[in-house]
């Protein structure tokens, strides 16, 4: 069976020799020549005002911790899932109690206000 | 007929991979150029058709024209990952496309050649691997060039498509459960032997799966990292000349393997339906189960394949053309607080009737699956009405009491409504 990431390789191969071609080609071809106009961050024609690496909201950072927790699970549900026929009944009622404390957490999340945007 | 020998597998893989990577970049273009065509009747115009017959040959004009564009760098990015990103975004969404079977087995002078490029015992996961490397190109090229439209769309690109990630593999579970195996070609197979497309036995997980694809994709309705309206394009702002069109390499070319899954894993993949001729199963050993596989086959099932990827993607076309946009908000509200616990329930739900079933005797065949799609059907309709809650479906009743009401409540009215009172 290992033969059979051959062809997987081949076409890792392939798709990044077309993206840095891509780019490369376009390098090459195309000009450029900046200027000091040119060179400034787009801000709807007016003159950009201050630095762009400032403190975002933290929101956005509550959700890839989330999505860690939830990616895990999903993870986890994939081989229950694939054996599902086999383990019957025993595998499903663990699985319900390992989806219990995963709903009791999001439940937790969601009254902490994790997922509130505003 | 037996399996490959070594060097002639190494050779027709290399023909696969290049056929099939030539054939997802001119349907990526020829895309580009349906979007707009769509668009154009929907609107009721004519769209682009100058280019050769019917505008076939504007892709390649945009092509061209995109290659010989001025590039830009801005002063303040950081120049190699601006560079990187879209190469890093378009990566992962030409390599999905290797597990995902796309015809019948064919039979050649060398052995039977299975029509898929990697026939690999995990192609789930590698689809579900992959497709979450996407992120990162994205999520780079808003922070790379350091403005601050492309870092807002970056961000909501990121956290967007990591919730509806989850979405996404918590809907692909029952269709492991169901099939019980994790390669495609399995999966496929398994549909042929249950004679029932897993669209009818899995309704729910099906509309979760379009819902979460959609909004993986960043189509409309969810195209929050690039809302034009609020953030000019979102993450590629500061991108233009070829690395600008790489980003909508990687966005059509998503679309494309977003809808060859719908169609694999809910339509059959390349099952053509009614039809027991193309119920065949390539073994490990090159063996093959059930009818005898042949050129005219293959073609009729590839055929079948693309249209059903079609149809999917025409969906894709129309339902951009058709909705607005939501709020950031709702689309975050929408993916953590009603997709993944609705999807929980779900897949409780859905393993408990396959359970009773079982041990009720019904545990393969036609019954089975159709006893799963009543469960399917009503959950639906439940999950429908309550989503809807009397605002869509019984939206004239509603807009007829509503205007009732107001009619009574305008002053005017009122103060009759009381003189009227008075009188009595």
């Amino acid at each position: 069976m290992q033969r059979h990431y051959i062809p997987v390789l081949i076409l890792f191969a392939l798709s990044l020799v077309n993206a840095v071609a891509l780019v490369g080609l376009s390098h090459l071809v195309s000009t450029f020549r900046p200027t000091h106009v040119k060179k400034a961050a787009y801000e709807s024609g007016i003159p950009a005002l201050g630095d762009t690496r400032e403190r975002f909201a933290v929101n956005y950072y509550v959700v890839a911790m989330l999505f860690l927790l939830f990616d895990v699970e999903v993870v986890f549900l994939f081989t229950w899932g694939a054996v599902f026929n086999r383990v019957g009944l025993f595998g499903y009622v663990a699985i319900l109690l390992f989806l219990f404390v995963l709903v009791v957490g999001l439940l937790y999340e969601w009254k902490k206000g994790a997922l509130e945007w505003d | 007929m037996g399996p490959l020998s070594a060097t002639a597998f190494v050779l027709i893989s290399l023909v696969k991979v290049i056929v099939v990577f030539t054939v997802i970049m001119v349907v990526v273009a020829l895309m580009t150029l349906a979007e707009r065509r769509v668009a154009a009747w929907i609107q009721d115009r004519s769209g682009p058709n100058r280019v050769g017959p019917w505008g076939i040959l504007q892709p390649l004009a945009d092509g061209l024209k995109n290659l010989l564009k001025e590039e830009n760098l801005p002063g303040a990015a950081s120049a190699g990952l601006f560079f990187a990103a879209p190469m890093i975004a378009i990566f992962p969404a030409l390599v999905l496309f290797a597990v995902i079977p796309f015809a019948s087995p064919l039979p050649t002078r060398w052995g039977l050649v299975p029509m898929i490029v990697a026939d690999i015992p995990v192609g789930f996961l590698y689809i579900v691997a992959l497709a979450s490397l996407g992120v990162y190109g994205l999520f780079l090229a808003g922070w790379a060039s350091n403005s601050k439209y492309a870092l807002l769309g970056g961000l909501r690109a990121s956290a967007q498509m990591i919730s509806y990630e989850v979405g996404l593999g918590l809907s692909l579970v029952p269709i492991l459960m169901l099939a019980g195996n994790v390669s495609l070609p399995a999966i496929v197979g398994q549909q042929q032997e249950l004679g029932v497309w897993y669209v009818f036995p899995l309704l729910l997980a099906f509309t979760f799966f379009i819902v979460s694809a959609f909004a993986e994709t960043n189509r409309l309705p969810f195209d929050m990292p690039e809302a034009e309206s609020e953030l000019v394009t979102g993450y590629h702002t500061e991108y233009s000349s070829m690395k600008f069109s790489m980003f909508f390499i990687a966005e059509f070319s998503n679309v494309l393997t977003q809808s060859a899954l719908m169609a694999t894993f809910f339509l059959g993949g390349w099952d053509i339906p009614f039809w027991s001729g193309d119920n065949m199963r390539a073994l490990a050993d090159g063996t093959i189960v059930g009818a005898t596989p042949a050129l005219w086959k293959t073609l009729l099932t590839l055929g079948a394949f693309a249209l059903k990827t079609g149809f999917f993607v025409f969906v894709f076309i129309w339902v951009r053309w058709t909705l607005p946009r939501f709020r950031y908000d709702q689309v975050m509200a929408l993916g953590w607080k009603v997709l993944i616990p609705l999807l929980v329930a779900y897949i409780a739900i859905q393993g408990g009737a396959m359970l009773g079933l079982q041990a009720g005797g019904i545990d393969s065949g036609r019954t089975y699956a159709l006893a799963l799609f009543g469960l399917n059907f009503v959950l639906l309709a439940l999950l429908l009405f309550w989503l809807d809650r009397g605002r869509v479906i019984r939206g004239s009743w509603g807009a007829s009491r509503r205007r009732t009401q107001l009619i009574a409540r305008a002053p005017e009215n009122v103060g009759a409504a009381s003189e009227e009172a008075a009188a009595v």
